[in-house]
């Protein structure tokens, strides 16, 4: 059985470094040919163009053991392919959205996503340099999240913090599994 | 030296040499596209596998017998398939469900999606991980 993590966050903020610290492989790298009709970049020329463009997907995997496999892919950085994130968010058990203090804003629109879909989602604040404090509820306030998601320190490049990241979506994930399922209607016998 | 004007690309740094949709006929859909998410497993199956020689269709392209090769010795996701055979993932698509629909390879589903796995592979990813 293979199952899939979402790794992300603003360009630059470290996610094939995430991949890549607790990947067996070394992450590889997978390009979608995308076709579609051309974005409305000159509507005065009234001419449907048609345009290709390549988007890159890191990847890693995790053999957990034998027969299950969870694979990591690092979603695409720019806004303008969130298509594409539909369809790697289809099946997910869950998410990291990975955050720099410098720049929070980056990760609001990942953070939004998966709120909207409901897909368990972890924050982890890279800790760049040695960022010596963490400032947890600050990040919790300006991202304005639920009290229950987990926001963690991490630093991208450790396997071990990489490793506490991904264990942190999944408690989550169970969690709220958990809670669904208690709060199901019990099925008459 | 060399001069911008001087740079010239050569083999796989040019790009390629065939346009993408052209390994696939012009198709961009699977009828097994649905089953083919990017980490739906796809094992050759035995049979098929190892001597290339024997392949009953001979209308099967050298993109196909890659992806057979690839997934030969073990179960590999369309994502991985993409990469170790430097095509795009839509192109992937379109020639497993060639080669499903001649039997060639077996594809496993992820869990269907809009249903968690259940907690106890959660349980199992947690102590994994822990384990690793």
């Amino acid at each position: 059985m293979a199952l899939k993590i979402l790794v992300a966050g603003g360009f630059g903020v470290g996610k094939t470094t995430l991949v890549g610290a607790v990947s067996e492989i070394k992450p590889l790298r997978t390009e979608e040919a995308l076709s579609a009709a051309g974005e409305p970049v000159d509507d005065t020329a009234g001419v449907e163009q048609k345009t290709t463009t390549t988007v890159a997907m890191d990847f890693g995997r995790i053999t957990v053991r034998e027969g299950l496999v969870l694979y990591l892919f690092g979603t695409p950085g720019q806004d303008r392919f969130w298509f594409l994130w539909d369809e790697l968010a289809q099946g997910a058990l869950g998410a990291v959205v990975l955050a720099d203090t410098r720049r929070l804003e980056d990760c609001f629109a990942a953070v939004d996503y998966f709120e909207r879909r409901g897909i368990p989602f972890a924050v982890a604040v890279n800790c760049f340099e040695g960022a010596r404090s963490f400032p947890a509820e600050a990040v919790r306030d300006a991202l304005d999240l639920d009290e229950h998601v987990p926001v963690v320190a991490c630093d991208a490049r450790e396997r071990e913090s990489a490793k506490e990241v991904l264990i942190a979506v999944v408690e989550h994930a169970l969690r709220r599994s958990a809670e669904a399922r208690a709060s199901e209607p019990v099925p008459a016998p | 030296m060399a001069s911008d004007a001087d740079t010239r690309w050569y083999d796989d740094e040019a790009g390629a040499v065939v346009r993408p949709y052209a390994m696939t006929r012009g198709r961009t859909r699977s009828a097994a596209e649905e089953k083919l998410d990017l980490i739906a497993l796809v094992l050759a199956e035995a049979g098929g596998t190892g001597d290339i020689e024997d392949l009953p269709d001979l209308t099967l392209t050298p993109e196909h017998l890659d992806i057979i090769e690839v997934c030969t010795a073990e179960a590999m996701s369309v994502a991985e398939l993409a990469a170790e055979t430097d095509l795009p993932v839509g192109v992937v698509r379109v020639l497993v469900g060639d080669l499903m629909h001649a039997e060639l390879v077996r594809v496993s589903r992820p869990v269907p999606p809009a249903q968690l796995p259940d907690e106890r592979i959660l349980r199992e990813v947690i102590n994994g991980l822990r384990a690793l």
